[in-house]
């Protein structure tokens, strides 16, 4: 789906560069999580996905479209759908279902089919019934849920998402959060988290850790998170119930490491209680 | 606090004007104030104030609301009133010194009045029921024939409808920091203007570097959802011209003909 080989970028020509021989591979129906610290390259990286950047060095392949590859660039956006940070910076109409209908009228859909689309894209972030709603009156996880339809309205085969829960409560997080779940089981959307929220990575079925624009970890999450110690080094936290799970270690109980979900940690600590 | 403040003034309902289609109401508006400067004597303004105000009845907009939009324009009326009194030369009724009040200066400062009036009234009417977005649209469709020799007008309403869709946001904003710089011991409310006029600077300031972040990240998001301007775009919402509007139009037509025959034989 997503491909970079020995991409490189920076931002102005001289400073050491923001990234650094980045080759990964995403493919087809993964759920990948992206971790790294404020200012290690993590939205640099992803603006690369849809070529609102283009590599310095290297190269990297959308959907298999060479992102160099000017001719085909809506081709390359409407396949990789993008959802930032703020909410209220990517909402451009005053009508919710107008505002999911931005990227097919922009792409020329016809106007029958465009319906067709917002309303299917609303009832599956489950946002049908505010679709006549004006957007600022609604919650922050709310306004999110609208940001992906927006893009789902492209009918795009992979969202990558830039930190979409960083300005939201805890509901609003879940709501978002269990949306991406949903779009991944159900609909095989590719997606591309980018978070700060460790029990948000435990979902994914891969972790990328990115620290001063290298690649440091790619693997399964309850792999990333067996080594507690290398995380923090990393100034990186780890899930809450892995950070139990290493406490209650260092406290010299005998429990395994890389415990990252509530169940398999209360079956650790039966097992260790007999 | 600041979110109370209504913009464009727009006052919901279903009346048969709030259902009109908004490009057919602009073009009806330009209409009638063509007509209100054709149209001269006692009987065609006659008319017309019962035209006017049947118009305020059908829109079921309250008289009083209607008519407040008259106040911010009291003194520019007066203004306009006092200068045709006594500027105007003709029979002299009255004289002292160099001020002049003549028979054609009465007649002439009374048909001002009543333009403005006929004016403010109608033209607000068009705002009062008609809401914000259905405006923009309706004026980006009445200009579609200027983009045709290359006038802007897809942008100029897109620029439109994101200036809509910001104001709440950047009201909220702006309640926020004021309460914040508030917290510090900021003090927007007392002292001369100079001294209020610079206690918005550490208001301002922040404002301006959030609305351009801002501006950079919609801009942003807008290209990463395929956004090329004008060119084959197609819309969610066709509005066509419906039956109500034809007929509306029509009605319009009748009355205005009405109305300047009359004038011309009275
Ligand atoms: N528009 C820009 N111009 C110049 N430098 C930038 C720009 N955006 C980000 N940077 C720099 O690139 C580095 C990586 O930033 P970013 O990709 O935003 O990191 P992250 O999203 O992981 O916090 C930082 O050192 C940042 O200062
Ligand atoms: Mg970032």
């Amino acid at each position: 789906m997503i491909k970079t080989e020995k991409l490189t970028f920076n931002y102005s020509g001289e400073q050491p560069n923001v990234l650094k021989d980045i080759d990964i591979e995403i493919k087809n129906g993964e759920f990948v999580a992206v971790l790294g610290h404020n200012g290690s390259g993590k939205s640099t990286l992803a603006k690369h996905f849809n070529a609102i950047l283009l590599p310095v060095g290297g190269t990297v392949y959308a959907n298999g479209i060479n992102t160099k590859d000017e001719s085909r660039l809506y081709d390359i956006r409407r396949a990789i759908g993008m959802v930032f940070q703020n909410p209220d910076n990517q909402i451009v109409a005053t009508i919710v279902e107008e505002d999911v209908a931005f990227a097919p009228e922009n792409l020329g859909v016809p106007t029958a089919e465009i319906r067709e689309t917002v309303d299917w894209a609303l009832d599956t972030v489950g946002m049908t019934e505010y679709k006549q709603h004006a957007p600022h009156l609604l919650s922050g996880g709310q306004k999110q849920r609208i940001a992906i339809a927006g893009v789902l309205a492209m009918k795009p085969k992979c969202i990558v998402l830039d930190e979409p829960t960083a300005m939201l409560d805890p509901i609003g997080r879940k709501e978002v959060m269990d949306t991406l779940m949903h779009l991944n089981s159900k609909n095989a959307m590719t997606i591309v988290l980018i978070t700060h929220n460790m029990d948000e990575a435990v979902n994914a079925d891969r972790v990328i850790i990115i620290s001063d624009g290298e690649i440091v970890k790619d693997a399964p999450p309850h792999i990333v998170f067996s080594d507690v110690d290398e995380i923090k080094a990393l100034g990186l936290d780890v899930p809450q119930v892995t950070e139990l799970m290493y406490e209650l270690r260092k406290a010299g109980l005998d429990v395994p490491s890389g415990v990252i979900t509530i169940e398999d940690a209360y079956k650790a600590l039966s097992e260790v209680a007999g | 606090m600041l979110k109370d403040i209504t913009l464009g003034q727009h006052f919901p309902g279903n009346s048969v004007l709030h259902r009109l289609d908004a490009m057919i109401k602009i073009i009806l508006s330009m209409l009638y104030l063509v007509l209100i400067f054709l149209v001269k004597g006692f009987v065609g303004y006659g008319l017309l104030a019962i035209f006017v105000f049947c118009i305020i009845l059908l829109s079921t907009v309250p008289i009083k609301f209607v008519l407040k939009g008259l106040k911010p324009l009291l003194i520019f009326i007066i203004f306009t009133a006092i200068l045709n009194l006594f500027m105007t030369s003709g029979t002299v009724i009255w004289q002292w010194s160099f001020l002049k009040l003549t028979y054609e200066g009465i007649y002439f400062a009374v048909f001002m009045i009543l333009r403005i009036v006929f004016l403010v009234l109608g033209t607000s009417l068009l705002t009062y029921t008609t809401s914000p977005i259905a405006l923009t649209d309706g004026i980006e469709r009445f200009l579609t024939p200027f983009a045709k020799i290359g006038a802007p007008t897809h942008e100029l309403a897109m620029m439109m409808s994101i200036a809509l869709r910001f104001i709440p946001t950047l009201l909220e904003e702006t309640d926020k920091i004021m309460k914040a710089q508030m917290a510090r011991g900021a003090d927007f409310e007392s002292g001369n203007l100079i001294k209020r006029a610079r206690a918005l600077i550490p208001l301002l300031v922040p404002l301006f570097i959030s609305a351009f972040r801002r501006a950079d990240e919609l801009a942003i998001a807008m290209e990463c959802r395929c956004y090329q301007g004008g060119k084959n775009r197609t819309r969610l919402n066709v509005v066509k011209v419906g039956k109500i509007d034809i007929i509306a139009s029509l009605v319009f037509l009748l009355c205005a003909a009405v109305i300047l025959t009359a004038n011309l034989a009275g």
